[in-house]
Formats: structure tokens, sequence, C-alpha cells
């Protein structure tokens, strides 16, 4: 059957069967709208959590990250993983047994302030609405590709899409699609990896196959291969480490703790019936995670063996050793129609050179072989997933099941996101603040408009995103890692810690985040306003963007403790709340005084 | 023991496990793959160098594994100090 075709049917199947279960399941109160009741098993709230959790960056970018980062990416692998620990030991039963919808409610009442659950709003949308931008562009790249359109009309259709389904169902309906999904999802990476691995060494199980040797009779383990390949054209070895140490334990950190103070993630613990059950829910979200997560490295590799062997179809410097471009692939077409992978025929012979032109050693080189110029002008690292299997040759329906993966990744996430952004909006500050007590219709209406108004502003803002889909979502969580986690730590590890130092706190910890951000990214991500060139060499003591939030958090909780110091401690019933966060049994005490 | 005294031992005995499961997650992820990468990378364990595995393969088993640890031990503190949920 024609591909096209294949893909259409299989996306409207899928999607056909997660819009059925969110009107089957639509939610009919407000309570519904937010938390789903709370009767979510755990290993379904974790299969549910691990579908939130994985978005387009998991599932679209960040194998095309590891492919052309090689080690380095190790810190989206271990940082987006190591937060669950985090989260499981330090925030998850404690948050469970306050018993709160939102995490802007919990900020609110430990530190008794409208002020403060003011700044966490801020700051929950800030993070979200960069998260929102990262799925964005990984919508846009898949509706792209599929329906063989440009980028940015792909991105227009996917917003689109996006909002409808936010809107359809609040969190009741979303945890039982996002089941669905999740299934879709993990059938849809894990069987293309499968087959590449078993046709590149052998070995079925990706995560053996990448630390086995080629199946080609060369007797070469896959990763000196793959290092031997990418060297001879001028590009670092895959298995060295290209980054500074410090960059990689800043942003490796800032991933961890930025993972433990996102809402949408923390909104999940609140929906377990017991404290125990928050514990556990945290341990099987990882496990549904680590299925992808111990994949993606093996994708990354073998996607990028597959595209070296390619186009370097012999051996480097033979006349005949490159892909002649007239003849070149179907996929090499098809994406090339989404302007994310671009050819420029530099020396005019007619054939492919991919090399690093960068690297002065190997320019001489190249020159001797007639090279004038690495002639793929553009490969986008968030097109490797979705090229992957057509690379590798697989059957059609294998394609047409990964373009179907990387959508339900990438509308699970955004959905759960607005609905935390439209949280925010109507319950925190219409319902909490401006007019409490507004009719459920209406705050439902309000949700619904703020989640549009989201939609299009992630929209625009990914039509020129600040980086490939799992940079921008490592944006985000350098947001939530200096802002949120450290107020939701003190507040239940610190019984001293009061409102002024956490309002303090946090906002320190959110602007100079943001500003260090907006310094290299352009402000508010506008393309060429940036103060200074986004290089190792500007940044300060080689941090980048995405590491910053580790450093800010730092501020924050430096900030926080030096401010409740020479302020007086928080009262006496507040205290007394914090003693009865951290024991599981028993009711927590109203601690409203207002 | 008072009740008073009895939550606050609970919460050391907290404490105390808490300490002891993320020096792990420290040793896994920050120290073995990336301060001692290197050094680590000179052991192989089948294609992989050990540090490459442990950054990219073993650190995320060990999080799995240290969550439900954590889960099981604190839930058996729970019962002895007697905080345990109804």
């Amino acid at each position: 059957m024609d591909l096209k075709l294949l893909t259409f049917l299989v996306v409207g199947a899928t999607f056909a069967l997660y819009i059925g279960i969110a009107i089957w399941s639509k939610a009919s109160s407000t309570k519904e709208f937010y938390v789903a009741g709370t009767g979510v098993h755990p290993i379904a709230n974790g299969m549910a959590t691990a579908a939130d959790w994985m978005s387009a960056a998991s599932f679209i970018s960040m194998a095309g990250l590891i492919a052309f980062l090689g080690y380095d990416a190790s810190v989206y692998l271990m940082g987006w993983t190591g937060g669950y620990v985090l989260l499981a030991l330090l925030l998850a039963p404690y948050l469970r047994k306050f018993g709160k919808f939102t995490v802007s409610e919990f900020i609110g009442e430990r530190y008794y302030s409208k002020a403060a659950r003011m700044v966490a709003v801020l700051c929950l949308i800030v993070a979200s609405i960069t998260y929102v931008i990262g799925q964005m562009k990984g919508v846009g790249v898949a509706f792209g590709r599929f329906l063989e359109v440009d980028f940015h009309t792909g991105v227009v259709v996917g917003m689109a899409i996006v909002f409808v389904y936010a809107v359809l169902g609040g969190m009741k309906g979303i945890t039982y699609t996002q089941i669905a999904q999740y299934c879709v999802l993990i059938f849809a990476y894990t069987v293309p990896a499968i087959f590449i691995a078993l046709n590149l060494t052998g070995n079925p199980i990706p995560q053996l196959g990448l630390g086995s040797n080629m199946a080609d009779g060369s007797g070469m383990a896959l990763l000196d291969k793959l290092d031997m390949i990418v060297t001879d054209l001028g590009f670092a070895a895959y298995t060295a480490q290209k980054w500074s140490t410090l960059n990689m334990v800043l942003l490796t950190l800032s991933l961890m703790i930025g993972t433990a103070g996102l809402p949408h993630v923390i909104m999940r613990f609140f929906t377990v019936p017991r404290v125990a059950d928050a514990r556990t829910s945290a341990g099987w979200a990882l496990v549904f995670i680590a299925i992808l997560y111990t994949t993606a490295p093996a994708v990354g590799a073998m996607a990028r063996l597959n595209l070296m062997n390619t186009i370097q179809s012999g051996p480097v410097g033979a006349a005949d050793g490159n892909l002649v471009y007239a003849d070149r692939p179907t996929w090499f077409k098809n994406w090339e129609t989404t302007g994310l992978l671009q050819f420029e025929d530099k020396n005019g012979d007619g054939r492919v050179q991919y090399y690093n032109d960068k690297d002065e050693a190997f320019a001489a080189k190249a020159a001797s072989f007639g090279w004038n110029g690495n002639e793929m002008v553009k490969v986008d690292r968030d097109i490797m997933v979705l090229a992957n299997p057509e690379i590798a040759g697989l059957p059609n329906w294998v394609i047409a099941l990964v373009a179907a993966g990387g959508l339900a990744a990438a509308l699970s996430t955004a959905a759960g996101l607005l609905l935390a952004i439209s949280t925010a909006v109507s319950h925190d500050v219409i319902k909490g603040m401006i007019s409490p007590d507004i009719s459920e219709k209406k705050e439902l209406l309000a949700s619904r408009l703020s989640m549009a108004g989201a939609i299009l502003v992630a929209g625009y803002l990914g039509m020129n995103p600040p980086g490939f889909a799992a940079q921008v979502v490592a944006l985000a969580f350098g947001l939530a890692a200096s802002s949120i986690f450290p107020a939701l730590m003190m507040g239940i590890f610190n019984k001293n810690m009061d409102d002024k130092g956490a309002i303090v706190g946090m906002l320190v910890g959110l602007f100079s985040t943001l500003i260090y951000i907006f310094w290299f990214k352009g402000w508010f991500f506008v393309p060429g306003t940036e103060m200074a060139a986004n290089t190792p060499d500007n940044w300060f003591m080689g941090i980048s963007p995405e590491a910053f939030g580790a450093v800010g958090a730092m501020l924050n909780f430096l900030a926080a403790y030096v401010v409740s110091k020479v302020t007086p401690p928080p009262p006496e019933h507040i205290q007394h709340l914090v003693e009865d966060i951290r024991v599981p049994m028993g009711a927590v005490k109203a601690a409203r005084d207002h | 023991m008072s009740e008073q005294t009895q939550r606050q031992a609970y919460w050391k005995a907290n404490l105390k496990l808490v300490a002891f499961c993320l020096s792990i997650w420290f040793v896994v992820s920050y120290l073995f793959g990336i301060i001692l990468v290197d050094q680590l990378n000179a052991i192989k364990i089948g294609g992989y160098g050990l540090g490459f595995w442990f950054a990219q393969q073993g650190s995320m088993y060990i999080f799995v594994i240290l969550i439900f640890f954590y889960a099981n031990r604190i839930g058996k503190i729970d019962q002895k100090f007697n905080v345990h949920e109804d």
C-alpha cells in the first residue's frame, strides 16, 4: 500500500481511538476536569504520567540529538530520568498528603501568602509556555513530513489539532486517553529499534545491540565502528566528551530538578489514593519512561550509522564513494519538501559530500578529494527519529506507526501542559484571586480561553524556535528548576522558611535564569534580539543557557535562606502544618487563617 | 514516647534513608556517568565502555530500583514508628 495512504490510516485510527475515549469519559464537573477524582491505580497512573511526560522532545527530538551529540547527550537521558528519584523521595508523598489540586495552592497555603501563590503561578506559566513551544516544533516536524508540506504549515495544522484535543476533555479524559497513547507511542518507538538492531548487530534487543559487535562480518563493536566512521569524516568521536564537565553536571542537575518542579507532572501525584501510592507511582512512571529512554541511545547511534553509510556509501575520498544526488532515496526527497533537510552541490559533481568542514585538520584532505565544503547544509536533528525507519529501509507500516507515535507523544504532553496553564489561570488567578464566587461554568470557559491563548503564543514562537525541540524543552526545565523546585522542597524540609524568603527566592531564581536565557537566545525568544552570540566563549564559566537552571536554583536557595534569617519565622500553625505533611498518618489540619 | 518525639524520630529516620538513596543517585549518574567517565571507559563490558554504559544505560536502571527500594523501606519505617496510613 502507498505510504502516504497508510500513514493517514494509522494516524487516523489512533486519533479516532483517543478522541473516542475522551468523549466517552467526558469531564462533567470542574473537579474531574482537573484531577480525575482520586481513584487512579498507581500502575495506570504511572503509565499515564509516562505518556504525559514523554513529549515530542523525548520521542521525536532526543534520539536525534543523541545521534549528533553522541556521549554528551547522556545529560538528557540521565537528567530526564533522575528527576523522578527526587520527585519520589522529596516531593510526591508530601504533596499528596497535603492534598490540594495545584502546586500554587500548596505554595499559597504553606507560605500563608497570596503573593507567594501569584509568584508561583507566574513561574508555572513561564515554564509551561516555554515547554509548549518545544512541543509545537515537534508537532510541526511530524505534520510537515506526513502531510508533505512545509514545516510552518505543519505547525499551524498542529496548533489546530492540539487545541481541539485539549479542549475536549479534562484530566479524566486525558488519563484514560494517555494510557492508550502510551501504548501507541512505546510500540511505535521500540518496533523500528528492534528491526534496526537486528539488522545491524543480529541482536533484537536495542539496549544490548548498542553494546554488541556489527553483524557485517567485521567483528567490530558497533560503537567503535561508529567512532571510526565519523572521525574519518572530520567529526568528533561519537563516544568522546565534547562539552566541559561542569556544563554537563549542571545541565543534568537542571533537568533533574526541573522534572521535579514541573506542574503537569506533580499534578499527577495529587490523583493517587494514598501517600504510599504516590511513592510507587513515581517508580511506575519511571519504569514506563525507562523503556523508551534506554532504547533511545541505540536509536540515536544506529540512525547516525545508517545516515552516514547512506551518504558516504563507499570509501572516503574515492571518486564513487558518495551518494549520487539524482539517485537519492525517497526519504531524502520527502524531507527536502519540509525544508528541514537541505542539499547544495558546492563542487558540482552531482554527488553528496557530508563531512565536518569546520575541522581544520580534515580540510586539507577534503580539498585533495575535490570536496568544496559540506553539502548537507541543513540536517535538522528533529527529523532523525521519523526518518530512521525509512533510512533503514523498513516496511511502510512501521514508518506509518512512527508518525502516529510521534504525534501521540506531542499531543499528550501539549494537552497536559495546556491543562496546567489553564488551571493556573482559571483556578489560581481568577477563582483564587479575582472573583472567588465564579460559577463552575464560567471557570471552565476561562480555562478554555486561556488554553487558546497559550496555543497561539506557543505556535507563533514554535515557528522560529530557539533550538531543537529537546533543547527548548530543556530551557523550560531550567525555568522550573530555578523557581518552583526550591520553594516546594524548602516548604517541606525547612520548617522555618517563611513567606518573604520563598517569594524572594522564587523571583531571584526565575529572573536570573530567564535573563541568562534571553541574553543568549533573544528577548522573549525573538530572533535577532540576543545580547551576545550563543557560543561557549561568551557563556559565564562555560555554562550553557540550558544548564543555567541549576545555578538559578542555587541562587534561589541562597536568597531564600538569607531572607528567612532576617525576617520573622512563620506562625506556629504553619509549623504544625509542615509537621503534619511529613507523616503519612492522619489528615492535614486546615491551615487557613484568612 | 510521646507522639511528638515519635514523629521527630520518624522524620530523622526518613532523612537518613533519603540521604542514603540520594548518595547512590549521585554516584551512578554524576560520578560514574560524567566525572569519572574517562577512567571507567577503560573497562569494557561488551562493546560499551563502562562510563558510557552508566551514562546511557546503567544510571537509569538504578534510578528505577532506587525508587522502589525507598518506597519499600519507608513503608517499613512507617510501620515501626506507627505513623502509617489507616
